[in-house]
Formats: structure tokens, C-alpha cells, sequence
């Protein structure tokens, strides 16, 4: 599997960490909503289909970077910084 | 009456062979039933055995999507042990253990249970520690350990590299001596063969495409075979659980399916009589009685309903084995696949009624679902039939995860990739 790192060109599935879910929303820290904390820790899409993801280039550029890949195939259908992280303020 | 026995065996071999029945029929789906169990794997199919024999409740049809026995229960590595640290999985476990120990006798059936031991070797000084302390905690209920020293490797794994000069030697190992391998597809075969036999329909080629409901009340399913109505739908799904719930409007599980890759190699003369497992990274190994060598290692770590794996994960199986055994480097690897694991969060699995009322959900068995087959049946069954879990497995529920309550034997938190 190869991944299409923005900055570093397609490179080897080795070089990247993955790091899950991307649909998932952080609460602020500060938050005292316990079903939005717990829906961010342990709830996750998993389709078989299209999945909107994150990686991490650790063994290039160390960008996070937000990838459309197909679970059924494995095609990737998209690459792009992540910036921002999981969704909502936090940081990634 | 056996279906099988020495006579039987002589009295069609004098026949011709020409009496046998199949071992379960290929029954068209009736419109409705007592209960449906969603997946023919050896967790569904052993489900159906244990209702009908433990519960009485025959009128049970269990639907697979391709032939039975195509997904999970054909694709691992056939190990089965019960070397938990934390209670509740030790306790579920063990009865899987104890369920094993009599399944070729219950079923009538072959399985090919061979309990030659599962040794996990320690690399460092700290890991003999926490493998003594694991040791304890499985005797302290019953459960036997054993740690080894050197030379009792030695004899008993003659092959291992124990030279001092390996990448990471050896220092020592924790032995479960009851646990061993059975013949996976056998397991699936004999719980097929005493579920028909008792009554239950199996339906193979057929996919259940959605859920037949009445307000929240789940009623059936819809299937390519038509629809099938049901009191009780219970799900038995593995890998595809997120999908399957999907289907079902839940869009959010405490689980990811990953692929798990597995590896046979050419047939050797005897060399490895024991499951071996290495410390130092995550490769397990034992050799079939056809004499190839069965193991594989690590999940690929992504998302994936794939059903096979890529070339990194082969790189590290190989050469994890290597470090383990450097004299099976010419060794060649005969054939390899994928299969899907339904990793949870805290990498224990769930047996519980619900989310839905009407629905039974059994998932999350992550890399352990070969040998809880008996045990997550007949707790499955256990749930489905009385409404409420046995205490085996009582705390394998859905909501443990937003309670506080995980059952996280590894200590790895809520990423599922690393249980």
C-alpha cells in the first residue's frame, strides 16, 4: 500500500502511524460532557467502505495527514494535511 | 447412537460407502423461527448446537453469507489456551478449556484436540517477572502455569535458538501445559453436524441484508434468500460486526475490524511439539500434524474488511521467526491469508442481550475467537435462551467500555490495533 504524503510524494504504508478514526470529535478539555468524552475514546465508524482516517508520516515528514482509503480494496482515495487534527479545536 | 464409531466406520466400508449421510442438510429458509443466528463460524454454529442441546430450543436457523465455516473459524492459527492474567477473562477462558478437553467425545466428532502445551518465552528479566506474576494469577484460579527454566526449553524445543548469542535470548518461559491445537475446520464440521441433527436449519449462501422491525423491536431480517422473521436475532459476525450493526442503524461501536494475516509452511518431519510464542515482539508458532508450520504474528494495524494483508507484516512474521529459529531460514512458506478481527477497545470480547431489544450481540473477539468457539456458544446460547448472561460472561458486556468497567488484560487503552 502505498500513501501519497503531500509533502513527501507516495511512499510506503511502513513509513506511516496510524492513528484511527478521523470522523471522531474531541471535546474541549475543559468539557464535563462524559458521553462525549467517552463517544470520543471508544466509539468508533469502522464502515466497509470508505474511510475517513488519520496518519502520521513518522518516518518522513512527521505531518498528520487526513486519508480517504477504502477498507473493502484498500484504495486510497484521497491525501491531505490534517491540520486541525481530529475535528473539533483539539489538538492532534 | 454414534454417527460415527469403529463399527460404522467397518460396516460402510463393507457397504461401499454408500450409507453415509451428509453431515448437515441444505434446508430452504422457513418464514419465521425462534431464534436466528446471524454467521455460520464456529461462535454461531456452536451457539445453535448449545440452544438446541442445552436449552431445547431447536426451531433455530443460522444464516452464513457463503459456504459454512469460509470466514474466521477456517483462517486461524488454531491455538487454544486459557493463559489470561485478569479474572474475568481467565474464568470464560477456562471453561472454553474445560468445554475443549470433551468436545471430540460431545460431538461425536473428531476434533483433533492435541493439548502439547503453549510456552511463551521471556526475553528479559522483567518479563519472567510479569509472566510469574500472569503464572500465579491463572493457578490462583485453578488454571495451571508452569515457568521454565533454560535447559527444560532446551529439551523441549530443540530447534530454538537458546545459544546466549541471539538477538534476544531467551531467558526462560511461562508453560500452559492443557493448552495445544485442535483442527479448526473440524470444529466447525462437528457443530454443523449435532446442530442439524438437533433440528436447526442451516442456511448457507445467504446474506442478511437488513432488519425486519417493529418500532425498536427487532422481528427478522431481510436476506438474499428472502424474509425470515424471528423472536430472537442474535449476532455472530466476527470481523463484519460494524457492518452487520450498520445495517442495523447503530453507526458507532466500541470496535475496528482489522486483518490478521496467517502463514503455512512446507511439511517438515517433527520439529516444534509445542505452541511457542516469542516475547519480544508478536509471532506465535506450532506445526500441523500434516507437518507444516502454522504461524503468524502482528494485525497490518489499519482498518480492513480485506481479508488479506500486505508485504510488511510478511517482512516481520519471517523475521521474527528467524530470530526464534535460525535454522528454518531455507524453509519455504507454502501459503498465507487474512482474516478479519473485531478488535475492541480493551481487546476483551462482548456477549450481551441488546444494544436493540430483540437482539443478541456476541463480537469482539479480537485475536482469541478459535478458542473461545465452545464457551462463547454456550454462553451466547446461555444468554439468548434465559434473557440474562451466565456469570462467565456477565461482564463481557456492551456498556463496560462507558462504566469504566474494561477488561483490558494487556494494559494497552482504548486502541484497538495494539491488543
Amino acid at each position: 500500500m502505498l500513501i501519497t504524503c503531500p509533502y513527501c510524494g507516495p511512499r510506503d504504508v511502513i513509513e506511516f502511524t496510524y492513528q484511527g478514526d478521523g470522523n471522531r470529535e474531541r471535546p474541549q478539555p475543559a468539557s464535563q460532557d462524559l458521553d462525549a468524552w467517552n463517544a470520543y475514546v471508544y466509539d468508533r465508524l469502522n464502515p466497509a467502505g470508505d474511510h475517513n482516517e488519520i496518519w502520521q508520516h513518522s518516518g518522513g515528514c512527521r505531518s498528520h495527514l487526513r486519508v480517504v482509503r477504502n477498507t473493502i480494496t484498500h484504495e486510497i482515495l484521497s491525501t491531505e494535511f490534517a491540520r486541525g487534527g481530529h475535528k473539533a479545536g483539539g489538538r492532534s | 447412537m454414534a454417527e460415527y464409531s469403529a463399527f460404522s466406520l467397518l460396516k460402510n466400508a463393507l457397504t461401499g460407502n454408500k450409507d453415509w449421510k451428509p453431515a448437515w442438510r441444505k434446508p430452504d429458509p422457513k418464514a419465521s423461527y425462534d431464534v436466528i443466528v446471524i454467521g455460520g463460524g464456529g461462535h454461531g454454529l456452536s451457539t445453535a448446537y448449545y440452544l438446541a442441546k442445552e436449552h431445547g430450543i431447536t426451531k433455530v436457523a443460522v444464516l452464513e453469507k457463503g459456504w459454512l465455516g469460509s470466514g474466521n473459524v477456517g483462517r486461524n492459527t488454531t491455538a487454544v489456551r486459557s493463559n489470561y492474567l485478569l479474572p474475568e477473562n481467565t474464568r470464560f477462558y477456562e471453561h472454553s478449556m474445560k468445554l475443549w478437553e470433551n468436545l471430540s467425545h460431545e460431538l461425536n466428532y473428531n476434533v483433533m484436540f492435541s493439548q502439547r502445551g503453549c510456552l511463551n518465552l521471556a526475553h528479559t528479566p522483567a518479563q519472567l517477572d510479569d509472566y510469574a506474576r500472569r503464572g500465579n494469577a491463572m493457578r490462583h484460579l485453578g488454571v495451571d502455569a508452569e515457568l521454565m527454566n533454560l535447559d527444560q526449553i532446551k529439551r523441549l524445543v530443540p530447534a530454538l535458538d537458546l545459544s546466549g548469542s541471539a538477538r534476544f535470548p531467551v531467558l526462560g518461559g511461562l508453560m500452559q501445559p492443557r493448552a495445544g491445537t485442535a483442527r479448526h475446520d473440524a470444529v466447525a464440521w462437528g457443530y454443523a453436524r449435532g446442530a442439524d441433527r438437533r433440528g436447526v436449519d442451516i442456511v448457507e449462501n445467504c446474506e442478511v441484508t437488513g432488519f425486519l422491525r417493529d418500532g425498536d423491536q427487532i422481528t427478522g431480517v431481510t436476506t438474499t434468500r428472502g424474509d425470515i422473521r424471528a423472536r430472537k436475532v442474535a449476532l455472530a459476525v466476527a470481523g463484519s460486526t460494524g457492518h452487520v450493526m450498520q445495517l442495523a442503524g447503530i453507526s458507532h461501536m466500541p470496535i475496528e475490524s482489522h486483518v490478521l494475516q496467517a502463514f503455512v509452511s512446507e511439511s517438515l518431519k517433527p520439529v516444534i511439539d509445542t505452541v511457542l510464542t516469542f516475547g519480544m515482539g508478536h509471532f506465535y508458532i506450532s506445526q500441523s500434524d500434516k507437518g507444516g508450520l502454522v504461524y503468524g504474528g502482528d494485525l497490518d494495524g489499519y482498518n480492513s474488511y480485506a481479508q488479506r494483508g500486505s508485504l510488511p507484516i510478511v517482512d516481520e512474521v519471517m523475521s521474527e521467526m528467524l530470530a526464534l529459529f535460525p535454522g528454518l531460514a531455507r524453509v519455504r512458506m507454502l501459503r498465507s491469508w487474512g482474516g478479519l478481527c473485531d478488535m475492541t477497545m480493551d481487546g476483551s470480547p462482548i456477549i450481551t442481550t441488546g444494544p436493540l431489544p430483540g437482539m443478541y450481540l456476541n463480537c469482539g473477539w479480537c485475536y482469541g475467537g478459535f478458542k473461545a468457539t465452545p464457551a462463547s456458544g454456550w454462553c451466547f446460547a446461555y444468554t439468548i435462551a434465559k434473557d440474562e448472561p451466565h456469570s462467565f460472561n456477565a461482564p463481557f458486556t456492551l456498556d463496560r467500555f462507558y462504566r469504566g468497567l474494561i477488561i483490558d488484560d494487556k494494559g494497552q487503552g482504548a486502541n484497538p490495533r495494539l491488543h
